[in-house]
């Protein structure tokens, strides 16, 4: 079972309705038994960063969240989601996230060049491909990393192009479209960023730390590429 | 990069689209799910559910129809017609809507599109305006098109945005069915005007109206029905098209 965390934040019918038509048993929950139970968790998310700690928070599931993680759960954040696993968010204040990747939360207008300043809208909504970080230099398609020594990740997979990625890119392509709607982005996370996409800004796409994911689009609303990269993190291993 | 996007819209009564005709590969084009299929399969950037129903009954089956499409369609679903009230924006969120239109309810009571905005954040909140130039100055329509309110639509359209509309349908009746391209003036009046993303409405009626919307600042996305229902533009042959003037494009 697949727990998708319930804070009371967002719309989780189209996630939940994604992981269902992929065949996956998934459930909206906030019992802390459930999150236990499950097999990977799932953190959603719209809105403000401050709103949606504090309800997190509120719900007493944080030390359970990290505690499975740490266990060597699978978690993917999603969204806001993805920004909560961050140490600190500056919007519209400051605010400590759950510090599980390393980095900040920052606006995307405030970083825009000033040619870019009033041409490009934000929120950031739309189409945006993505640019798969390169985790090794295993041309070959082996991804052994025990054979190839490549990588930062010891569990790098070879995608449809033969490129060494992390497994969330397993049936993904360098260059594929994902949707984004959002107006701050993850910034000082490189060493977790697995994926970006260019809007004037380098806007950090997907991340990763050990067993604990994060991807700024939504999966969910990203057609045929967004189904896989929910039906990779269900395989993950 | 980011990508233009193209939206086909579909207007659907009594739990069936209207305007469709025969397409290749689909059983019943009066279904809905079967149309956001084919639209999906043919590279659709979002998809845009009208509810043209009246009565109680069919807004009942509108519901089901939406939550039938959210649950096998995965791109983002906009959905207008009959939203007067924060209840009605529940109703259609609730069955997998991600955005929701608001015309004629929004002129009614304008304050919707603030209590929206705070309730469910701009991003989930489109003002569509249905517009016309009368002597010179560009007027505000309701109902559909058919009724002149001789509100001041630019006026409309940027208080809109203060109170937290985020994304705009820019209907112009002057183009609209006229297949003579999107009201260009029109639309660089209010990309002027406004930073929010802009779906170009009306007077769509080849590819090239496309790449011409396309080369225009601001314009976020063009939306058509009836050159898609009834096959004269292709999704796929138009993306292809525009990839190869230039603007990007998701494929």
């Amino acid at each position: 079972m697949i727990a998708i965390v319930d804070y009371g934040v967002g719309n989780l019918f189209s996630l939940q309705a994604s992981l269902k038509y992929l065949g996956f048993d998934a459930k909206v929950t906030g019992e802390k038994e459930d999150l236990k139970k499950a097999d990977r968790l799932i953190l959603p998310g719209v809105g403000a960063f401050e709103d949606a700690i504090a309800k997190l928070r509120a719900t007493g599931l944080v030390d359970t969240i990290i505690d499975e993680t740490s266990k060597g759960k699978y978690l993917l954040g999603i969204c806001l989601g993805m920004q909560l696993l961050f140490k600190k968010s500056y919007e519209y204040g400051e605010f400590e996230g759950l510090g599980l990747i390393d980095g900040d939360v920052v606006s995307i207008e405030d970083d825009l060049s000033p040619e870019a300043k009033g041409v490009l809208k934000v929120p950031h909504i739309g189409w945006n491909a993505l640019t798969l970080t390169e985790m090794g230099t295993c041309d070959s398609g082996c991804c052994d990393a025990a054979a190839s020594g490549c990588g930062t990740a010891s569990d790098c997979v070879a995608n449809p192009e033969g490129r060494c990625v992390d497994p969330l890119f397993k049936y993904t392509k360098n260059g594929d479209c994902v949707y984004f709607v959002h107006s701050f982005y993850g910034k000082n996370c490189e060493k977790s960023t697995i994926a970006t996409a260019e809007y004037d800004v380098t806007i950090t796409g997907a991340v990763r730390n050990g067993t604990v994911y994060g991807t700024q689009f939504h999966p969910e609303k990203s057609g045929k590429v967004g189904l896989d990269i929910l039906r990779a993190f269900t395989e993950l291993k | 990069m980011i990508t233009k996007r193209i939206i086909p819209c579909l207007d659907v009564r009594d739990g069936k689209v209207v305007k469709g005709v025969n397409f290749k590969g689909v059983k019943d084009v009066a279904d809905p799910v079967e149309m956001a299929k084919f639209y999906n399969d043919s590279g659709a950037d979002e998809l845009v559910f009208y509810d043209i129903t009246a009565s109680v009954e069919g807004r009942k089956i509108f519901s089901e129809v939406l939550t039938s499409v959210a649950s096998q369609i995965f791109i983002p679903l906009t959905v207008g017609g009959g939203i007067n009230t924060l209840d009605d924006f529940d109703r259609v969120l609730k069955c997998g809507a991600d955005k929701v239109s608001v015309n004629s309810g929004a002129i009614k009571n304008p304050a919707i599109i603030e209590k929206a905005a705070k309730k469910y954040g701009d991003q989930c909140v489109v003002l569509s305006t249905d517009i016309a130039l009368i002597d010179g100055k560009y007027h505000l329509f309701t109902g559909g098109g058919q009724k002149d309110t001789g509100i001041d639509a630019i006026q409309w359209i940027i208080d809109g945005v203060d109170h937290g509309a985020g994304e705009l349908v820019i209907n112009s009746i002057d183009t609209d069915g006229v297949k003579g391209g999107f009201d260009l003036d029109l639309l660089d009046l209010v990309a002027s005007k406004v930073n929010v993303p802009i779906i170009a409405s009306g007077g769509a009626g080849s590819m090239e109206h496309f790449a011409e919307l396309f080369r225009h600042d601001g314009m976020d996305a063009g939306l058509a029905a009836s050159i898609f229902h009834f096959k004269e533009v292709d999704i796929r042959d138009l993306k292809k098209y525009l990839i190869e003037q230039g603007i990007n494009m998701r494929i």
